[in-house]
Order: C-alpha cells, then structure tokens, then sequence
C-alpha cells in the first residue's frame, strides 16, 4: 500500500488502540471546536477562557497525572494530545502545557495535600486555572538569578518581586510563584509558593504587542507585600529542582507538539502545490517543489519517530533531561525549517493568516525560546556527552 | 431501562467507497472506517436516558473484526457494555437477513425495553433496519425521530421527514431510529476512553443466535447484485446567467432538487 502522506512511515501503526482513540478525541475535538475560530483569536490577540470547560470535559488539563479527577493518561497518549492540539496552533497547546505540566505537575509533585485537595479537581475540569511564574525581566535562561523575595514574617510569608512572560498570568485563578528565601544561599534558597491570584498585592499585566503566539495571553505578575499563611510553601522541596521537575514534563509536551505544528505547515503545502497551477500545471509537478515537498516529509516523521521513541522512554520511567532536551532541540529545530519551507511553496497567500503556515511559523519563534532555548538545550547535550557544563 | 443501541461501522464518508469485483459486497478494506455518525446521534440518545433515570446501555453490532473500533468509541462514549455479532457467514447479507441476525442478537440481551438505531446507515442507505426489527420483534417501530421522551412505558418521538412532521407515541418494547437533528453527540472523554477497555463485549457466531449460514450472508438474501456500474463523473453543472432574476432561478432549481 502506497504511504500515507500525513503518517509517511506509519509511525502511529505503533500506537495502542486505547492511544489511537485519545488521538483521535482531540483531533476531532479540536478540528471541529478550535480550528475554525484559531485565526480570529490570534489576529485580535485573545483566546477566551471558556475553552478551558470543553479541554477539562474531555479530560485533557492535567491528564497525565493519577487521581484528583485527573484522566491518569500515559506519557505517549500526553504527546499525542500535545501533538494534536499544536497542529491547530502553539498557543493552544501552551494553554494545555502550563495548566497541566507547570501549575497542576507543580502542584501535584510538590504540593501539600491540602495544595492538592483544594486545587487539582477544579483545575482538572478547568473550573479554576493556573500559571506559572519563574522566568523575570532580568533572569530568564538563568533563573537562579531571580530577585523576587519570600521572607518570614512571624508564621506568614511576604512575597516582593515581578515575573515575567507568564502565559495565563491574567487568566489564573492560582498561580505557582517561585521566590528566593535566603539569598545567602544562591540557588539553594529558591522555593515555591501556591498563590491564589486574589491574595492583595497581586496583581497581571498583559503584555501587549506580541508578533508570536498571539492566541495566547502572556502576563507580568507584579507581587507587592502579597502576605500568604505559612502553609502556602511547598514543603518539601528547595533550589532549581522544582521549577526544573515541572519545565521536564513541559517541555516533552512540546517536542510533541512541534510535530504537529511541522506536519500542519507540511500538510498546508502539500495541499496548495497540488492545486495552485502557474506556467500551465500544478507547482507540485516541478522538480524544485517536490524537493521541498520531500524534506519536508523527512523531518516531519523524524520529528515523529523522535516523539514516539521519548514518549516510550517516559512511559518506562527510563527518560534522561538531556533526552527530553535532544528530542526540544531537534523538533521544534525541525518544525521551524519546515515552516519555512512550507511557506515558500505558499508565495504570496504564505504571508497570510487565511493559511495556517505563517502562523505556526511566528508561533514557533517562541516555542525555540520558551521552556529553555534552543541553546540551552544545546549545552545540556554538550554536558551529557562530556561531562563538562559549559553554562557559565 | 434495558436499552440496545444498534451501531454500524461505515466506510468514512470522505474515503472512496468501493464494491469488491468479485462477490460485488462492498469493499471494506480499501477505506477508513468509522462508527457511523448517526448512531453517535442514537448512543448519545440512549445516554441522555441513562443519565437522566436508570438504564443500561448496550451496544449491538453485527460486522467484521474492525468493527470493534466502533463499539470501542461506542462504549467509550459511555455506554456499559456491547454484543458484537462476528461471523464470516453473515458477509453480503442484505437488509432484511442482517434484520434477522440483529433481532436474534436483541434476544441475547435479556428483557430489552428499548431499541435504538440511525435512520439510515451513510453506506448501505437502506433506511429500513428499525422497521423491519419491529416487523421480526412485534414491536411497534417509531422512525426518523427527530425528539424523543421516554416515560411510563412509553416512547413518544417527533417523526421528520420531507413529507412533514407528525407526533408518534407506542408503548415500549419499541424500536425508535434517530435522525439527524435529534442530538449533538458528545466526545469521548479520556476517562471514558480509558473505561471502554474493561468493559465487557460479548462476541456471538450465528450458531449462538441458532441460525443457519443458508439464512444469512449472500446465500440467505433476496437481494442480489448482478453488476454495478461507478457513478459518472460529475459533470459541468447547470450555469444560471443572471438577468436580474438570478435568485428566483437558483431557489427553483434547488427546489426541483428537493433541497430547499
Ligand atoms: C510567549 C512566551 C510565554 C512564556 N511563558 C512563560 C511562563 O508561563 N512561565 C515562565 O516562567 N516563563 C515563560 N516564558 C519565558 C521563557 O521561558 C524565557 O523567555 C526563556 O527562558 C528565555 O529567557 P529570556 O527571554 O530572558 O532570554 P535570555 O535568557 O536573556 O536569553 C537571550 C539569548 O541569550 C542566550 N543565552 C543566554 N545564556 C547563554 C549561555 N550561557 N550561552 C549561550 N547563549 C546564552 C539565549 O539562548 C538566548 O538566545 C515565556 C516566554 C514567552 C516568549
Ligand atoms: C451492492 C451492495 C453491496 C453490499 N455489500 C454489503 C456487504 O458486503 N456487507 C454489508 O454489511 N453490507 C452490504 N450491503 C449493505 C447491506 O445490504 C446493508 O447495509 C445492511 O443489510 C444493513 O442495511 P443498511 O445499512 O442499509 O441499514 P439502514 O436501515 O440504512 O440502517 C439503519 C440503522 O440500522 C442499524 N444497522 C444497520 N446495519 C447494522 C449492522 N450490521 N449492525 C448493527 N446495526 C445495524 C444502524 O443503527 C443503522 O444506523 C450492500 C448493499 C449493496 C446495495
């Protein structure tokens, strides 16, 4: 049987029937629900929050994680979801990445029982949602530099500070904050605080002005003298291994995703080159299209195999960081060129939002930076294969 | 409530649909294959009672083996268990010889109060399966339900169709088959994905209903195809040329069609 253009090696053939119908789910859930309204929310800058009701119902905020209302889905059917959702756009899957892999992973992880009880249900249906706030103005690749202060005072905490570029910050109901206690201790002193995001003092700004994932909200936390009782700490933990835990799962969310969003740009050309005729026949039939075309098909299911072979890794409980940073690097490296390519096959209607390509294309600028950036990731395969950190 | 909804795995609508040379029966493995979407219209009815009372839904198919991807997303909708009727003799049966596997199948089930089919299945279109159960049953069959309520025995539905609108009302045992309008079904949900695959699906041969292979399949069916011929081509459609009058001839001919 002659390849299947959208599954070129039949790198889903390997998915379980139980993965197949999660995949299916959103796929339709999302071509019928979210892809007909994506170009108006990202040309006016929005997404509304009423569609955190239709992706709870379905069971996908949080659905890799056990009890608490949460589906308790596998590691690969989390990817495929991710992969899915990103084929329709980036923002959407960062709204299901920071609800699930950052706030409702934080608070699951790390939280109190307390923390779990009163959050994690209401987030599972998306009743209430979260963000999170690690990265500042002035500490972003390197947040063991932030500046935002929690200090004791008698039972109570008092946090100070300003995070930036948090997606879902207006939108939050609870946003997991990461301050510095003791800065005599560097990094060490860094904990995380469960803030309900109508404590006084807090306060989100929308970043205005984005040129990327516009069909996300993008927030300034402003914390000034927010007073929190002593239990709003999580208890058990200290220094980057926190933040860090939770960005891990983050982040192998998207290097699924980044296939989705490669095989939308691919798909989108593929479609147009057969049917945009110039000099007399399709632009597919000349022999410089199709070299796109095939390169494009490349690493496309490269970036697929990638996804599939980590997504196995975690379900084994088997995975390395560097590895989730192998497959971060490579695909969304992979998904950009491919949108590229993709939207030169479109010409001129390749600048347009009427075509999903330009848009995944500026999506995913932020997706090479966000989560750890391109090189960051690069250095943290640098020190797996040598054993030399080359960071600072 | 006992509730049997019958579901049918169908060629996807926008795969190319085919007929095999040689025994001229539909080609199945050459397209997609999907749960028809008018009997998601009549799982989610069935759910909708549940939800709304006391039942338990169970899911009727009689196909091949990939037919159990249907009752999977059938099950996983949330329906709490399925009988799939799985037998190479039934392949080539026509309408009335899957009508007879079918209401021997709805025996299996114990005391059933209510069946629920599609009006129409999108590939075979015969549109006859609820009224020839109710014939083989003796149950009065309510077709094209556009609304249905069912309370105290009995089952009243809104019947649609091109002819108009009439109000049908039997007393259960009663077959019923959905049309388009009645619902929007719901998405499977993870939880209910999760589910489906413990739930039990009892699979039966046509011995187990106690029929014989000379009364199913090509050899029990009055239906036989001798040849078939592809649809032709589409071709160049009608051109209106509008001389102020383009409206009125665009609403004529789509009514000559039936359409408006
Ligand atoms: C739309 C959007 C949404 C976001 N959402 C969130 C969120 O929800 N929560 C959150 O906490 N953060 C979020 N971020 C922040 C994101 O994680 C940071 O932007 C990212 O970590 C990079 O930090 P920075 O922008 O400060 O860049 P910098 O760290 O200043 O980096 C600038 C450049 O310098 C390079 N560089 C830095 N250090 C080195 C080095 N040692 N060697 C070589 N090159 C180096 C970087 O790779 C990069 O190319 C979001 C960002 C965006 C754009
Ligand atoms: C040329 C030709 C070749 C055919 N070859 C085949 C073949 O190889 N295999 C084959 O199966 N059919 C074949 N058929 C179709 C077959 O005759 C009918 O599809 C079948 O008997 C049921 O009729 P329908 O689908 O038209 O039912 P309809 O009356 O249109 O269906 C209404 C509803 O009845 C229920 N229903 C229908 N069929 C089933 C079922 N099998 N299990 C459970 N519920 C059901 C569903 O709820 C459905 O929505 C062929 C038809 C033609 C014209």
């Amino acid at each position: 049987m002659a390849p299947d253009p959208s599954d070129f090696l039949a790198v889903d053939a390997e998915l379980t029937a139980e993965e197949r119908d999660i995949r299916d789910a959103v796929r339709d859930y999302a071509s019928a629900e979210l892809a007909p309204r994506i170009s108006e929310w990202y040309e006016s800058n929005t997404l509304p929050r009423d569609i955190a009701k239709g992706l709870g119902s379905l069971g996908l905020l949080g659905m890799h994680l056990e009890g608490y209302g949460c589906a308790g889905t596998n590691a690969t059917s989390y990817g495929l979801a991710c992969r899915e959702l990103e084929a329709v756009d980036s923002g959407l899957r960062s709204f299901v990445s920071v609800q699930g892999s950052l706030a409702m992973f934080a608070i699951h992880r790390w939280g109190s029982e307390a923390h779990k009880q009163e959050w994690l249900p209401r987030m599972a249906t998306g009743e209430a949602l979260g963000c999170f706030g690690l990265t500042e103005a002035d500490a972003g690749s390197d947040p063991g530099s932030m500046r935002t202060r929690a200090r004791h005072d008698g039972d109570d905490w008092v946090l100070d500070g300003a995070k930036m570029w948090i997606t879902n910050g207006t939108l939050a109901e609870v946003a997991v904050v990461w301050a510095q206690t003791d800065p005599d201790q560097g990094s060490k002193g860094i904990r995380g605080f469960v803030v309900p995001t109508d404590t006084p003092g807090f306060t989100a700004n929308e970043v205005k002005h984005k040129l990327s994932l516009r069909a996300s909200l993008t927030a300034e936390l402003v914390l000034e003298g927010v007073r929190l009782p002593a239990d709003a700490v999580f208890p058990e933990v200290t220094g980057l291994k926190g933040p860090l835990s939770c960005l891990n799962e983050a982040r192998y969310g998207i290097l699924w995703g980044a296939v989705g969003a490669a095989r939308a740009c691919y798909e989108a050309a593929l479609a147009y080159a057969m049917s945009r005729e110039q000099f007399g026949r399709p632009i597919a039939g000349f022999q410089l299209t199709q070299r796109k075309l095939a390169e494009m098909v490349v690493a496309v299911n490269q970036a697929s195999l990638t996804a599939a072979r980590i997504g196995r890794l975690k379900d084994a409980h088997e995975l390395h960081p560097a590895q989730v940073s192998f497959g971060k690097m490579a695909n969304v490296h992979a998904a950009l060129d491919v949108a590229r390519t993709a939207r030169t096959v479109l010409g001129g209607n390749g600048i347009t939002l009427e075509y999903p390509v330009f848009r995944h294309m500026t999506n995913l600028e932020t997706v090479l930076t966000y989560e750890g950036t391109e090189e960051m990731h690069t250095l943290s395969i640098g020190q797996a294969l040598t054993g030399l950190p080359a960071f600072r | 409530m006992n509730i049997v909804v019958l579901i049918k795995q169908v060629p996807d609508t926008w795969s190319e649909r085919k007929l095999s040379d040689g025994d001229k029966t539909l080609d199945r493995a050459s397209s997609d294959a999907v749960l028809d979407e008018i009997n998601e219209r009549a799982v989610e009815e069935a759910l909708k009672i549940k939800e709304a009372g006391d039942a338990e839904v169970t899911i009727l198919t009689a196909g091949p083996d990939r037919a159990t991807d249907a009752i999977r997303k059938a099950l996983s909708m949330g329906a709490d268990k399925a009988v799939h009727v799985n037998d190479e003799a039934i392949h080539g049966s026509d309408a009335i010889a899957t009508a007879k596997v079918l209401a021997k199948a709805i025996g299996t089930v114990g005391d059933v109060d209510l069946v629920l089919a599609g009006n129409e299945a999108t590939d075979g279109r015969s549109g006859a399966m609820a009224g020839m159960l109710g014939e083989l049953l003796g149950w009065p069959s309510l077709t094209h339900a556009n609304e249905l309520t069912v309370e105290n025995g009995t089952a009243k539905a809104k019947r649609e169709t091109d002819e108009g609108t009439s109000d049908l009302e039997a007393s259960l045992p009663a077959v019923v088959s959905v049309g388009e309008k009645i619902n929007e079904p719901r998405y499977p949900s993870f939880k209910g994905i999760m589910a489906a695959k413990k739930k039990p699906v009892t699979t039966l041969g046509i011995a187990d209903l106690g029929l014989d292979a000379s009364e199913v399949g090509l050899a029990g069916s009055l239906v036989q195809v001798d040849s078939f011929a592809p649809r032709p081509p589409k071709s160049g459609g009608q051109k209106v040329e509008d001389e102020g009058d383009g409206g009125a001839k665009i609403a004529e001919y789509l009514v000559g069609q039936k359409l408006i």
